[in-house]
C-alpha cells in the first residue's frame, strides 16, 4: 500500500514540476504583461501544491504552514500586479 | 520510501485523488502554454487552480486523518482561501487586459 501512495506521490511531483515548466517558458516568451502576471499565478499554485504532495510523502505536518504561506502571499502579489497593470499604481492615495 | 504505515482504505483513495490533480494541473498549465491569444489562454490554468487543489488537498486530510487518527480539518482553510481568492485575480487580470487593449479592438 505504501508503494502506491510513493509511486502517486513521485507521479504527482512530476506533473506540478512539468506544469511549472510550462508556466516559465511562458513567462519568458509572454507577449504582454497580463500573460506573465497569469503565469506567475498558475506558476505559484504549482509550487504549492508540489509543497504539499512532499508533505504527504514525508508525513509531517510543517508543510501545510509553508503551503498556506504560498497561497497567502501569491495572492498578495498577483493582486498587486494585476492591480498595478489596471490603474498605474498599486495602492492609490 | 515513506515514512509512515498508512492503511488501505487511506491509502488507496489518497493515490488515486493524487494522480487526478497532478493530471488536472498540468492539463490546465499545458493549456496556459499552448493556447493563442490571452483571452482564451486566462481559462485553462483555472482547472489546475480549482479542481486540482481540492484532489490534492483532500488527499492530504486523508493521509494526515489516517498518520494522526482523528479528522484533521485543517488543510480546510487552503481550499477555502484559494476558492476565495482564485477568482479575484482572474478578474482584475481580466479587467487588465481589456484596459490595457482597449485601443486594439
Amino acid at each position: 500500500m505504501n508503494m502506491l501512495l510513493f509511486v502517486a506521490c513521485v507521479f504527482a511531483l512530476l506533473c506540478f514540476v512539468a506544469g511549472m515548466a510550462c508556466a516559465a517558458i511562458r513567462i519568458f516568451r509572454g507577449p504582454t504583461a497580463q500573460d506573465r502576471v497569469l503565469a506567475l499565478d498558475c506558476l505559484y499554485i504549482n509550487g504549492m501544491l508540489a509543497v504539499l504532495v512532499i508533505g504527504i510523502q514525508i508525513g509531517s505536518m510543517l508543510y501545510f504552514d509553508i503551503a498556506l504561506l504560498i497561497a497567502l502571499f501569491g495572492f498578495v502579489g498577483s493582486t498587486a500586479m494585476a492591480k498595478f497593470l489596471l490603474r498605474g499604481e498599486v495602492i492609490e492615495p | 520510501m515513506m515514512e509512515h504505515d498508512l492503511p488501505a482504505w487511506a491509502a488507496i483513495p489518497a493515490s488515486l485523488l493524487l494522480i487526478l490533480g497532478g493530471i488536472l494541473a498540468l492539463t490546465g498549465s499545458i493549456g496556459l502554454l499552448r493556447l493563442r491569444t490571452f483571452y482564451k489562454r486566462i481559462h485553462s490554468p483555472t482547472l489546475g487552480n480549482t479542481f486540482g487543489s481540492l484532489c490534492v488537498l483532500l488527499a492530504s486530510i486523508i493521509t494526515s486523518s489516517a498518520i494522526v487518527g482523528r479528522p484533521v480539518l485543517h488543510e480546510v482553510m487552503i481550499t477555502v482561501f484559494l476558492i476565495l481568492t482564485s477568482p479575484v485575480t482572474a478578474m482584475m487580470l481580466m479587467r487588465a487586459a481589456v484596459f490595457r487593449n482597449r485601443g486594439t479592438n
